[in-house]
């Protein structure tokens, strides 16, 4: 291990990186989307179920650096009602992997007016500027599961959906949920045969709402109006690369998905940290209607240059930071 | 033995799952970015060969396996058990036929085999890659034929059968690759 001290990415790649943030920050100048710069260290943190925090100390106290700039920016919304992008480190502990490192680059913005169709279009501007000639695919997540299996994932009952993933899927299985189900399916068989080009996933099921609205889509069924970018630049290699919402306005709804979320984060056994009073506050003076949307900057540059290991776009991962 | 949870996983770690040591082949965290977080694993049972592709959840953790390659020497087969011995300890072990498998035939004494040991038990045995044995029995050579042509079956010493040249001759010494069962040519005479 002579070489344990050198970067983990090529010249080239670093000359990529520095490359794509100038055309993304030229992207959003061009549009008058004003870029702003948010706390990476903050003393509360999201409550969702599945992600943790790596937190620090300072005077004796516990901070938690961000894995999304998500509340910060609508606090900024609700206070200057305009559109506004990052281009920021995030950190998700215990997130190691081929696609996954606990530190890693996100490009987050929000758009006064829009919703999540609209976002989904500027998305797709901005990728066919990186990407001439890239093609774009549109489904519903209704539409995902019912072209490959024939079943509704909104009204499929678990009993059904287990039996379909234990066709398909070895797992002990026990106390799995609905939404377990369906990300295994997604992430085991339907995201890995994505064709070629830029896919977006709308209209989750309202379990997976986290910050989106829910609103009955054409079938009368209550749905998260929440989408993902899935990028493929080539076969077999499709990942996901974005996640937006139309995104809630509501404080007292807010709150109770707050609640909701610790409940659930009690029944799976793992710790909750203090909620973000001053998210909820803003909500209350009132954010205005808009579509927010962050995206991978590592995973673009991994689908740009054909690249297997996330550690190919960083300087140095994390094993060698 | 120590427990491993998902987050030690790695290539190479020897596991034990369902009742059977494993060999870790690959791994790779599986996470929607709001979603729950699964271990795709890839594992090889080191029992019986068979790669297994399983999914674990980050609150799952298994045993770890006591499994161990050691270099030794083929002595003898008795019928039911080959023996095998570590040449710096002298430590005997026993094989059964399980365990010896396709390696049986190719295994000639002194031989060097790595045997896997399983809580000190042989749980495989690998022949060694390349092996040179006696031609026992085949077809009369046909003379002149040496270069190309057809093949035909001859038996070995230890009872394998191989395709060989036209031109070869029981008591020839020929060199076999015991992963393929193919033959590599002539043993070079001492």
């Amino acid at each position: 291990m002579s070489d344990f001290w050198r970067p983990s990415c090529s010249p080239e790649l670093l000359q990529a990186r520095a490359e794509l943030n100038f055309r993304l920050r030229e992207f959003f100048r061009a549009r008058q989307v004003l870029e702003v710069e948010l706390p990476v260290l903050a003393s509360s943190f999201v409550t969702d179920p599945f992600i943790e925090p790596v937190t620090a100390r300072n005077a004796g106290h516990t901070y938690y650096l961000q894995s999304s700039p998500e509340y910060a920016m609508k606090r900024l919304l609700a206070e200057y009602q305009r559109c506004i992008y990052t281009l920021t480190k995030v950190f998700r502990a215990g997130e190691c992997g081929s696609r996954h490192n606990p530190e890693f680059t996100m490009l987050e913005w929000y758009r006064v007016g829009l919703d999540d169709h609209g976002l989904m279009r500027e998305v797709g501007e901005l990728l066919c500027e990186l990407i001439p000639g890239l093609d774009i695919h549109k489904l519903s997540y209704r539409q995902w599961f019912s072209d490959r299996w024939g079943v509704d994932p909104h009204t499929i009952a678990l009993a059904e959906l287990r039996a379909l993933g234990k066709s398909l899927i070895e797992i002990d299985d026990t106390g799995l949920d609905k939404d377990a189900w369906l990300d295994l399916l997604v992430t085991h068989e339907l995201e890995p045969s994505l064709p070629v080009g830029l896919t977006f996933v709308h209209d989750f099921p309202a379990s997976q709402a986290a910050l989106a609205r829910i609103v009955d889509d054409e079938h009368g069924t209550p749905v998260a109006r929440r989408f993902e970018a899935y990028l493929a630049c080539s076969r077999g290699t499709a990942m996901e690369l974005a996640n937006g919402y139309w995104e809630l306005t509501c404080a007292s709804e807010q709150r109770r998905r707050f609640d909701c979320d610790l409940a659930r984060r009690q029944t799976l056994g793992v710790p909750s940290y203090p909620v973000d009073e001053k998210l909820l506050g803003a909500l209350e003076r009132g954010m205005p209607a808009c579509a927010g949307v962050a995206l991978g900057v590592d995973r673009l540059l991994m689908q740009l240059h054909g690249l297997k290991r996330i550690g190919q776009t960083l300087s140095f991962e994390f094993s060698r930071a | 033995m120590a427990t491993y949870s998902i987050n030690d996983f790695r290539t190479g770690l020897k596991v034990m799952l369902d009742g059977d040591p494993c060999n870790i082949v690959e791994n790779e965290l599986v996470k929607p970015g709001k979603g729950q977080a699964f271990n795709r694993v890839k594992l090889r049972n080191l029992a019986t060969g068979r790669v297994w592709d399983r999914t674990f959840r980050g609150s799952e953790s298994l045993e770890g396996a006591d499994v161990v390659d050691r270099d030794m020497e083929y002595l003898y087969t008795d019928g039911e058990f080959w023996h095998f011995m570590d040449p710096e300890t002298f430590d005997q072990f026993a094989a059964d036929a399980k365990a010896v498998s396709d390696s049986a035939k190719w295994l000639c004494e002194q031989d060097k085999c790595v045997v896997t040991l399983f809580n000190n038990a042989p749980l495989v045995v690998a022949a060694p890659n390349h092996v040179e044995l006696e031609v026992t029995e085949t077809d009369p050579g046909l003379k002149g034929d040496t270069a190309q042509g057809g093949t035909k079956p001859a038996t070995l010493s230890t009872g394998a059968v191989v395709k060989v040249p036209l031109f070869m001759n029981i008591g020839d010494v020929i060199r076999v690759d015991t992963r393929t069962g193919e033959y590599l040519g002539r043993a070079s005479k001492d």
